[in-house]
């Protein structure tokens, strides 16, 4: 099976990890990645200015560039791409005189999105595509006895109709954690902010937040924060380089791709050049594996 | 804080209101908003704060507070508000009302060493949430 895939940019630099170990795995399950020929960046946060459209040109770009590879469903592993092209999606079908200015302004665009993309998950594509009966059953069972702390971040649940899960209470995550043998624990800050964007000028409201979280997943004996963006994964990873210096009795955890997790479940161990892109070292995990 | 009558729904309530695509009004100041907030310890006037100063078209309270900057979108706001309102929508309303008429240029401090190794999902988040 081939399923159209929009990277969009960190996906090809700062988060490799993340795009190859996410290859290896759906391989296993006979699922090609089938990347856009050509994308842009669909611009990372959704805009909420009801006067303005020029932002939302970006992601429906990319939208038009899955039709043309006759594409109805289009993957994306960034929370917030996903976040992002699944607002505007919604936005040029329920919004009738931006759609009409959004195609006015593009109209060198040979074809008009017609609204036919259906944006997806990596999350969901594993539940409704693969399956998780099916992925149990290629788990080895590598990860027993290990923990772990799903980190839904922000973009992936809110708002509501747009997230993949209950914005409050979702499980989807832990489910498919729990069925590679693993424990999940109960984390009460999974869907909280990770500090987003903050990051840029203000690290130490991202040390904050990093501090928050990660010391809940440290508490509930975590071995693992695992993730599905590559913002959340730097805030949460590199930043607690800030947050050791601000708070002395910081205990780093690390911070795993879903990816990764499930490339270790199904036998695949973690590459080098994976492991070169995490700030907290994996080895202390990994000498947990069975 | 003296208050006139006439500054309540005033024109920067509409305006508010119009690029948020909400109605401030609304709110009654439960708190529930502030309460959600990961980034609140940062901020100089709570969210519910906010809500009210742009009900009584306190426009200096609001160009001066950090609390529209600090802001990082999460949406926890939005979603758990009893009345609907979209609070984090008003943040970035009152982000561009402050933008727009200087032409959108708001310095963004980026330490230029740190700046190599952000990865470019945040940098180019800063700019379109924080730089018109």
């Amino acid at each position: 099976m081939q399923i159209a895939y929009y990277p969009g940019c960190t996906l090809k630099n700062k988060a490799t990890n993340f795009e190859e170990a996410t290859h290896l795995a759906l391989n296993q399950f006979g699922v090609k990645l089938d990347e856009l020929e050509h994308w842009n960046c669909c611009g990372t946060v959704f805009s909420f200015t009801t006067d303005n459209v020029i932002y939302h040109l970006a992601p429906i770009r990319n939208l038009i560039r899955s039709r043309e590879k006759g594409a109805i469903k289009l993957l994306t592993l960034c929370s917030m791409c996903f976040n992002t092209l699944k607002r505007a999606h919604r936005l040029f079908l329920e919004e009738d005189d931006k759609r009409e200015k959004i195609n006015n302004i593009m109209d060198h665009e040979k074809v008009k999105y017609d609204g036919k993309t259906e944006v997806v998950h990596l999350l969901e594509v594993l539940k409704h595509d693969i399956g998780f009966d099916t992925i149990k059953s290629k788990c080895k069972q590598r990860l027993k006895g290990m923990k772990f702390a799903a980190y839904y971040g922000c973009m992936l649940v809110r708002p509501e109709g747009v997230g993949i899960d209950d914005m409050e209470e979702p499980r989807i995550f832990e489910d498919l954690i729990d069925l590679t043998g693993a424990e999940t624990v109960n984390f009460p800050h999974k869907t909280e902010c990770c500090g987003s964007y903050q990051t840029v000028t203000w690290p130490d409201v991202v040390a904050d937040r990093t501090h928050t979280i990660i010391s809940s997943a440290h508490s509930l004996d975590a071995d693992a924060v695992i993730v599905s963006c590559p913002l959340c994964a730097f805030n949460l990873d590199q930043r607690q380089k800030n947050t050791v210096e601000k708070y002395t009795h910081f205990e780093p955890v690390p911070v795993l791709y879903i990816s990764e997790l499930l490339c270790l479940a199904l036998g695949i161990n973690l590459k080098t050049q994976w492991k070169d892109l995490h700030y907290v070292p994996l080895d202390k995990l990994e000498r947990k594996l069975r | 804080m003296q208050v006139k009558i006439k500054e309540f729904q005033s024109s920067l309530t509409r305006k508010i209101d119009e690029i948020s695509g909400t109605n401030v009004m609304k709110c009654y100041q439960c708190g529930k908003c502030s309460a959600g907030c990961p980034v609140v310890d940062h901020m100089d006037l709570l969210p519910n704060q906010i809500i009210r100063m742009a009900q009584i078209g306190k426009i200096d309270e609001l160009s001066n507070s950090n609390t529209p900057w600090v802001c990082a979108a999460c949406l926890t706001c939005t979603v758990r508000c009893p009345r609907g309102i979209k609070i984090a929508e008003v943040m970035e309303a009152i982000r561009e009302i402050t933008l727009r008429p200087r032409n959108g240029v708001r310095h963004l401090e980026v330490n230029p060493q740190e700046a190599a190794h952000l990865p470019p999902i945040a940098l180019i988040s800063a700019y379109r949430k924080v730089a018109n």
